[in-house]
């Protein structure tokens, strides 16, 4: 876990950096596209924290294990965080540069959509007592709502709206320069290892708490010295 | 069959249900998700024509006009149709000629679209002045190369 947090100073640091200093100017938006290198790796996270939370959810429902739902309640703040920060910055890029804070087009609708599954989440995790239930219903929630992922990634797409394609994608490399591009990734891995070392620090947690009546944990050297 | 295959199972026709259940949704709204219509679409009488909508495309090269005060007017075109607009009021700083932009009011009697808001759209390519000062030289270059041929 030290090391996921060193590496997220590390490499967001460098990211940056290089976001302020070293990447060029863009052609047609000037500075003003700087913003990106926080709003898109800020996105990509929000989407696929998401999907990682609803896989452990999955796994939690299927196999009865109690950890997995543990993690999926450690990693939806930090999501929860990241479609924050990615609606922000993305008012603020908007309002510059298409002339509007916030439209009500589909890739936006549905990121704010997120949002709203993230904060039910943890809103009816919270809400039950029994740490089971509590559980399986946030489980059951966080599955429903996975729908919302392919929706967001391919609101582009489908319909006309008035964000832009992605400039990023497997299967057709990107349309960026390319440190613009390198510092955008490591942006990306930056926001990774954040995400891993928060989420493992919240899981330490949140079992320490459930177990509190357990001998294991009165046993732990942190209780006996009191 | 143990239980969590039975679980399992559960799982996956409750996704696949529910993602047919939001593709159909997703399919009967169709053209009420998008944010605007394309000059074609206007073309078609596919837009409202008695009520605000968003009209979307590129603005035509050479066709803003600066009029009295700050109206404007410009045609928007997607390559095949073109609707000719009014506007008064501030264009956002990305609004060029041949720039993507998104106008949002009603069709006037005259043929003439009457915005009351304009958005400029973007698109999804950044890259250094040089580099689009360089691929711009290599497409004139191109361009006139191929006049020659």
């Amino acid at each position: 876990m030290p090391w996921f947090s060193a590496a997220a100073v590390v490499l967001i640091g460098v990211g940056l950096y290089m976001s302020f200093f070293v990447a060029p100017t863009d052609y047609k938006q000037g500075e003003g596209y700087r913003i990106i290198f926080v709003h898109v790796p800020a996105a990509w996270m929000s989407m696929f924290i998401y999907v990682v939370m609803a896989l452990w959810s999955g796994i939690g429902l299927v196999f009865n294990t109690r950890l997995s739902a543990m993690m999926a309640q450690a990693l939806a703040p930090t999501g929860a965080m990241f479609t924050f920060i990615a609606l922000w910055t993305g008012a603020f890029w908007g309002k510059p540069m298409w002339g509007a804070w916030w439209v009500w087009d589909a890739r936006l609708t549905s990121e704010l959509i997120l949002l709203f599954l993230y904060i039910g989440f943890i809103a009816l995790q919270g809400a039950i007592d029994d740490n089971r239930r509590a559980d399986r219903a946030g489980a059951i929630l966080a599955l429903v709502g996975v729908v919302n992922i392919p929706i967001i990634y391919y609101s582009v797409k489908w319909w006309n709206t008035l964000h832009q394609g992605a400039s990023v994608s497997i299967t057709k490399g990107s349309s960026m320069g390319e440190v613009m591009l390198i510092t955008m990734l490591i942006m990306t891995f930056g926001f990774w290892a954040y995400s891993i070392a928060v989420a493992l620090a919240r899981v330490r947690s949140i079992i320490l708490e459930r177990d509190r009546e357990s001998t294991w944990v009165s046993q732990l050297p942190e209780m006996r010295t009191r | 069959m143990k239980a969590r295959h039975k679980r399992f199972g559960f799982l996956l026709v409750g996704l696949a249900g529910l993602g047919l259940a939001a593709w159909l949704l997703l399919n009967a709204l169709d053209s009420n998700l998008s944010y605007f219509f394309s000059p074609t679409e206007v073309a078609e009488n596919k837009a409202p024509k008695d009520h605000v909508y968003r009209l979307g495309g590129l603005v035509e090269s050479g066709s803003l006009q600066r009029g009295q005060e700050l109206t404007v007017r410009f045609v928007v075109m997607d390559n095949a149709n073109k609707v000719n607009v009014e506007y008064t009021g501030i264009l956002p700083d990305l609004f060029k000629e041949g720039q993507g932009v998104i106008a949002q009011g009603r069709m006037g009697p005259d043929g003439v679209f009457v915005a009351e808001e304009v958005l400029a759209k973007h698109d999804e390519n950044y890259m250094p002045p040089e580099v689009a000062a360089a691929l711009e030289k290599s497409h004139r270059e191109g361009v006139t190369g191929m006049q020659k041929l």
